[in-house]
């Protein structure tokens, strides 16, 4: 008999994104998590990566707004889950947005692209005026 | 406000960069070295990446600034001491540093930087690559 393992959220933590100092903190913290779980160094510097990006974008294109970052267990398999939320103007064009080298803030356009590429699971949802969320995973 | 110190070795300048780098210290750094490579007339500029332990895409194209900015001001700049994951990080990002010339450590940086200065070959020749 195949038993189907239910997703758990074993902890869970909300950090600010509201300064530079706050993406420091971001990383920091998510590098922190990484460490105790044992993510390999690889893997670390992978989602520490895409973390900065994806804290960036909510700060300079959403004006700010959080991450909540979630550690998950699938049986024995663990998994980081890093959500960023922001009540920016949103973005109109997903497609557009997520092509390298698409920017609107002077930057490289490298952000949502390149975290999905750092990521197993990437999810954005988003409308004009509504702000964005993004949510990334990375399983162990 | 807080800056990473700059060091001189004859027309050289040396960073290492040992702090968690925001985005105005980054930026801070850019125009600190593009002042005190004209002021000294240096030739190269070494950057010592290896205590970093992510290089986003800010970060990245900050390095790239630098060293475009150190090329009009006549200045060589190499990138020392990239940590392997984050070599490996960087190019699936999506940034592979075309146009700044990297080394795996401080001693051949300044070997190569002090052949740029005499004119020695292997000197910027992929600068042009973009």
């Amino acid at each position: 008999m195949e038993t189907v393992s239910e997703q758990i959220i074993t902890r869970s933590e909300i950090l600010p994104i509201r300064t530079q100092i706050d993406l420091v903190h971001v990383r920091q913290r998510v590098r922190t998590w990484l460490s105790e779980e044992r993510f390999t160094l690889i893997d670390q510097t992978k989602i520490v990566t895409a973390a900065s990006e994806l804290a960036r974008n909510a700060l300079e294109h959403g004006g700010g707004g959080q991450m909540e970052m979630s550690l998950l267990a699938v049986g024995a398999r663990k998994g980081i889950r890093l959500k960023f939320s922001d009540q920016g103007p949103g973005i109109a064009d997903i497609t557009m947005a997520l092509k390298d080298g698409y920017t609107t803030a002077g930057g490289m356009g490298l952000g949502l692209g390149g975290s999905k590429r750092l990521m197993s699971e990437f999810d954005i949802q988003s409308s004009p005026g509504a702000g964005t969320v993004v949510t990334v995973t990375r399983w162990k | 406000m807080e800056r990473i110190p700059i060091l001189r070795i004859g027309s050289l300048l040396l960073v290492t960069i040992q702090v968690d780098l925001y985005d105005d210290l980054a930026l801070q750094l850019q125009d600190d070295l593009s002042t005190r490579i004209a002021d000294l007339g240096a030739t190269g500029v070494l950057i010592d990446i290896s205590a970093l332990e992510i290089v986003d895409s800010f970060i990245g194209r900050t390095l790239a600034n630098i060293a475009a900015i150190a090329r009009v001001l006549d200045a060589e700049t190499v990138v020392v001491g990239m940590q392997p994951a984050v070599a490996i990080t960087l190019v699936e990002l999506g940034m592979s540093l075309p146009g700044i010339r990297t080394a795996l450590n401080v001693d051949l940086g300044m070997e190569y930087l002090r052949q740029a200065a005499t004119g020695g070959d292997g000197v910027g020749t992929d600068h042009y690559a973009e």
